[in-house]
């Protein structure tokens, strides 16, 4: 019954292409973090981190493809992580 | 026919919420490297050049292959081509193993250099160090275990595509292991860059 969006099929040139962009973000992540950046290399590594995260998320873990309840259920789990990590912030910082 | 479908979207849905819970377990562990990196960053930064470089890299594009040798044995199994899907889940365990591989070596050079948790050399160092790299061992560790777990469950689940139980019909069992590795390969895609990168 839930079939017709469950059977879409990634085509493995598609797979492929995402790998390669995962290849070269690692590679700009490491150049990236070579130069002296200061406390910006620490945003931009992790800004390219879930660039990655995105990749891997939206079409290797075919969330692109799958029912919108798959995405609001994980947009509430990065929500509450995104909180817990502020709250810890709020009280590290302004302590 | 259709009444001995399985209820695939609702195993994936369930897979995907014990998968939320693996990433709220990495997240509590990096919150903790991030406060710690905020008192001692002085101590992380010594600590985070002592791990290598090259080997937190090959380690990085092992799991990205393998990754992709994942997502494509899910394309090939509901394409139908059995012998192509056991031949990708076997390059995907042959990663895992490769990554455990590279992670032996890495841990034991450490080891080797008498850092190691509670070491004489940790305890007569400054606290920060000692921390940075307790919290290196258990990030690691913890991930290590996952990709064990994700390396038993790909054979087992080749054994079930190579008896046809798993099959271009019914392979809801092969795509939720396969997100399954796909999380450890996610959660490395942050170990690398706070441990081997920004210190």
């Amino acid at each position: 019954m839930d079939t017709e969006h469950s059977e879409h099929i990634l085509s493995y040139g598609k797979l492929m292409a995402v790998w390669v962009a995962l290849l070269v973000l690692t590679a700009a992540t490491i150049m990236v973090t070579r130069v002296e950046l200061g406390v910006w290399k620490v945003w931009a590594a992790l800004a390219i981190a879930s660039i990655k995260s995105g990749l891997v998320i939206a079409f290797f873990m075919h969330m692109k493809y799958e029912p919108r309840l798959f995405r609001i259920i994980l947009f509430v789990a990065l929500f509450t992580l995104a909180g817990f990590i502020g709250g810890t912030f709020f009280d590290v910082l302004y302590r | 026919m259709s009444h001995q479908e399985k209820d695939s979207f609702g195993a994936k849905l369930g897979m995907w919420l014990f998968l939320f819970t693996e990433m709220l377990l990495f997240g509590g562990v990096f919150i903790l490297y991030s406060v710690y990196l905020n008192r001692y960053p002085k101590e992380f930064g010594l600590g985070g050049h002592q791990l290598d470089l090259v080997f937190g890299a090959t380690n990085t594009v092992v799991l990205l292959t393998s990754s992709l040798f994942a997502a494509m044995s899910v394309t090939a199994i509901k394409r139908g081509a059995k012998r192509l899907t056991l031949g990708l889940l076997s390059v995907t365990i042959g990663c895992a193993l490769v990554f455990l591989c590279i992670k032996y070596l890495e841990w034991s050079a450490k080891f080797h250099h008498g850092i190691y948790p509670n070491s004489p050399k940790l305890i007569a160092g400054p606290p920060g160090e000692s921390i940075f790299f307790s919290l290196y061992y258990l990030t690691t560790g913890l991930h290590g275990i996952h990709v064990v777990i994700g390396g038993i469950l790909m054979t087992w689940t080749a054994v079930m595509v190579q008896k046809g139980i798993l099959n271009s019909t019914d392979n809801v069992t092969l795509e939720n292991v396969t997100l399954y590795w796909h999380l450890v390969d996610l959660v490395w895609i942050f170990i690398f860059p706070l441990y081997y990168l920004i210190l």
